[in-house]
């Protein structure tokens, strides 16, 4: 189970988040934030594995990835290997 | 077991001035990540450049300096002469570093000073609003190189890797980019080299980050990081250009 | 009872600078001050201190904001030509408001000039000299000793107020030998640097910067440092007067010519003429008050400097609305000042303004 949170309040837009996503999980929105961008928001959170790399390429540092991970498994995601503060 | 990526302790939790998909952002992410990593955010000291990251000093939750227009090295070696128990790096524009401080980064990797440098490359000037860098690529479009850069009269852009790849000071050089994921992983991956090297004390780090500046390459942030991987690293090769401790170790 | 020895200007003001705990000396070679960076080369590592020959005055000056940004002493030295360079830093350190000690040994300028003593760099020192309303706390020293302890109220001076201080001294003053006192002749008045860059443990970070972008930010900023220089202005004057208290004539002079001038001054004494000397010390702030009572029954004053009209400006400023006439001996160009044509000088004086014998 993983879950994606954007601060979609401080997106500026810039999408490198969707082009990161290898599930096409998250989605310019159609309406306007109060910065009067089009931010990103998690679309399809259901197909969300949790990789973090939406995280490692947003320029506001404003995505937080959380996933659920077995007991004894490695870590498998790139992002859980370099990037990203962990708690 | 729950993992949970966050925004790093070391950098406060508030907005930037840079514009949508500025790769300054991803940098600082990356410094701070690897600053809380190494366990070393309060004896970390930054050194701010003047250029579009002039106001790192308010996006670091640490000690952080400005330095006149390219003298960051120079300032970065008064702190670590003075205080040696700090970690000290200096993070650094292409106009700040390889054209008006040209003379003070050449000087402190000579001397080996036992600071980082965060170079980061995207081949203009931003802040002052899209002006040709000494690292804007021959062709490249500016606000002062309207015809794009002319290399029989403008030169063409300096290479500042390979340039301090061979001071024996240096230990440590490599290019790397945020252009996709694994690009940003290496490239915090370098970073931490850099600044690992300095907390064992171990002299004179460096770190070229190619970059995107969407707004003044007039690219949406999207395209500006294919044009790093389709053009960039062409005339800036990646790679890691020094490593005297992982060379001797192989030795 | 400390020992004295026989030292030139420059070697005794870097001992000095030792002695004040200063550990970090940073500076690029140019005459007439090569024995502050030879003497700090050879000197610093013996005390577990840092000397760096940095590769130019733009360097030197910025790795002095380093180290004082991180809350250590660093003391940085250079001649005319160099110190123009280092504006751009302080500048710097007057808006970041970091302490730190600068010495020019004035050579004649302008350009690259020569290499004989002058004080042609005096507006530059007073005025600012970088980018900005911004003030320099100035000493001008007249003797080896005095340079010493002009080295020790810098320091203090530039931790109390978190400014950098400049030495004004000349070529002679550099190069001179004379008896000095070091060792044990500072009394330490240490203060805590809050500010300093020290890492973050335990507390927030600190920043320093003199970027201020906010609206009317940098007014309260510079209004803040305007009301910090009333204060130096308050408490910081510092001068002497030589037998000013009946003087007809007054002589005024810094540094070097000022000794020139008591000399000249104790042989129109003996002829029964009463002239007297002022001396600034501080040139900024400069003690205009103590000027403007020394010269209270003088009919004539004489500025003596070694540039071309200077000095005499402050002097004018300090007497303005006052009727006395402000004559001039200025010789710039990088050429001592000789006795003889400060005694001619005050012959003039005498005569052109009808001064009597008591």
């Amino acid at each position: 189970m993983a879950k994606v949170i954007i601060d979609t309040r401080r997106c500026k837009g810039c999408e490198l988040c969707v082009d990161a996503c290898p599930q096409g999980v998250i989605a310019m929105s159609k309406s306007l934030n109060d910065k009067g961008v089009h931010f990103a928001q998690p679309a399809r959170l259901e197909d969300c594995t949790g990789c973090g790399l939406c995280a490692i390429m947003c320029p506001e540092a404003i995505i937080e990835v959380e996933r659920e991970e077995a007991q004894g498994q490695g870590p498998p995601g790139p992002a859980h290997r370099g990037s990203g503060a962990r708690s | 077991m729950k993992s949970k990526i966050t925004r790093p302790e070391s950098l406060k939790n508030v907005e930037t001035h840079y514009c949508a998909g500025c790769g300054h952002g991803i940098v600082h992410r990356l410094i701070a990540e690897v600053v809380d990593e190494l366990g070393i955010r309060e004896r970390v000291v930054g050194v701010a450049p003047v250029g579009c990251a002039v106001l790192a000093y308010d996006y670091f939750n640490f000690d952080v300096s400005e330095a006149a227009h390219g003298r960051a090295p120079a300032v970065a070696t008064g702190m670590k002469r003075a205080r040696p128990d700090l970690i000290v790096f200096a993070y650094q524009g292409d106009g700040d570093l390889a054209a008006i401080g040209t003379a003070e980064i050449i000087h402190a990797a000579n001397r080996g000073e036992g600071i980082t440098v965060i170079f980061v490359n995207n081949g203009v000037y931003g802040m002052t609003g899209g002006q040709m860098a000494p690292t804007t690529m021959i062709g490249q479009k500016t606000e002062t190189s309207p015809r794009g850069r002319i290399a029989e009269s403008e030169g063409n852009p300096i290479r500042v890797a390979e340039l301090l790849t061979q001071f024996d000071g240096v230990k440590f050089v490599e290019r790397c980019t945020v252009s996709k994921p694994h690009n940003v992983l290496k490239a915090r991956a370098a970073i931490k080299a850099a600044l690992q090297i300095q907390v064992e004390g171990k002299g004179f780090g460096f770190v070229e980050i190619l970059s995107p500046c969407p707004t003044y390459w007039g690219l949406q942030p999207r395209v500006a990081m294919k044009m790093i991987d389709e053009r960039m690293t062409e005339v800036f090769p990646l790679g890691r250009y020094k490593n005297v401790y992982a060379q001797a170790a192989a030795r | 009872m400390a020992k004295k020895s026989l030292m030139c200007g420059n070697e005794a003001l870097s001992e000095a600078a030792i002695e004040a705990g200063c550990r970090c000396y940073f500076g690029y070679p140019i005459t007439p001050q090569n024995e502050v960076t030879s003497y700090m080369s050879r000197r610093m590592p013996e005390v577990n201190g840092q000397f760096v020959q940095s590769e130019s005055e733009l360097a030197a000056i910025n790795m002095v904001f380093g180290a004082a940004v991180v809350g250590a002493r660093a003391i940085t030295s250079s001649s005319s030509p160099g110190i123009s360079l280092m504006q751009e830093g302080i500048s710097y350190l007057a808006g970041c408001e970091l302490p730190a000690v600068i010495v020019n040994i004035m050579r004649g300028g302008p350009g690259l000039g020569n290499i004989g003593p002058s004080q042609a760099d005096y507006f530059q020192a007073t005025r600012g000299g970088g980018h900005g309303d911004y003030r320099t706390i100035v000493l001008a020293p007249s003797s080896v000793q005095e340079l010493v302890d002009h080295v020790f109220l810098a320091f203090d001076l530039a931790d109390k107020y978190r400014n950098p201080v400049m030495i004004l001294g000349d070529g002679v003053l550099g190069q001179m030998v004379e008896p000095v006192e070091i060792a044990g002749r500072h009394v330490a008045r240490r203060q805590a640097k809050e500010w300093a860059l020290t890492g973050c443990r335990g507390r927030a970070p600190n920043k320093v910067r003199s970027l201020i972008l906010g609206e009317n930010e940098l007014l309260e900023h510079n209004r803040r440092l305007q009301e910090k220089y009333r204060q130096i202005e308050e408490g910081e004057m510092r001068s002497e007067a030589v037998e000013a208290g009946d003087a007809e004539l007054l002589l005024v002079a810094y540094g070097t010519p000022s000794r020139t001038c008591r000399a000249a001054l104790r042989e129109f004494r003996q002829r029964r003429y009463r002239v007297g000397l002022f001396r600034p010390v501080t040139l900024w702030p400069f003690p205009s008050a103590a000027l403007a009572s020394a010269a209270k029954d003088a009919r004539a004053v004489l500025v003596v400097e070694m540039s071309a009209g200077q000095l005499i400006e402050d002097v004018r400023l300090s007497l303005a609305g006052r009727a006395v006439p402000i004559d001039l001996l200025g010789k710039p160009g990088g050429e001592v000042l000789q006795g003889a044509e400060v005694d001619a000088a005050i012959e003039k004086a005498i005569s052109m303004h009808g001064l009597k014998r008591r």
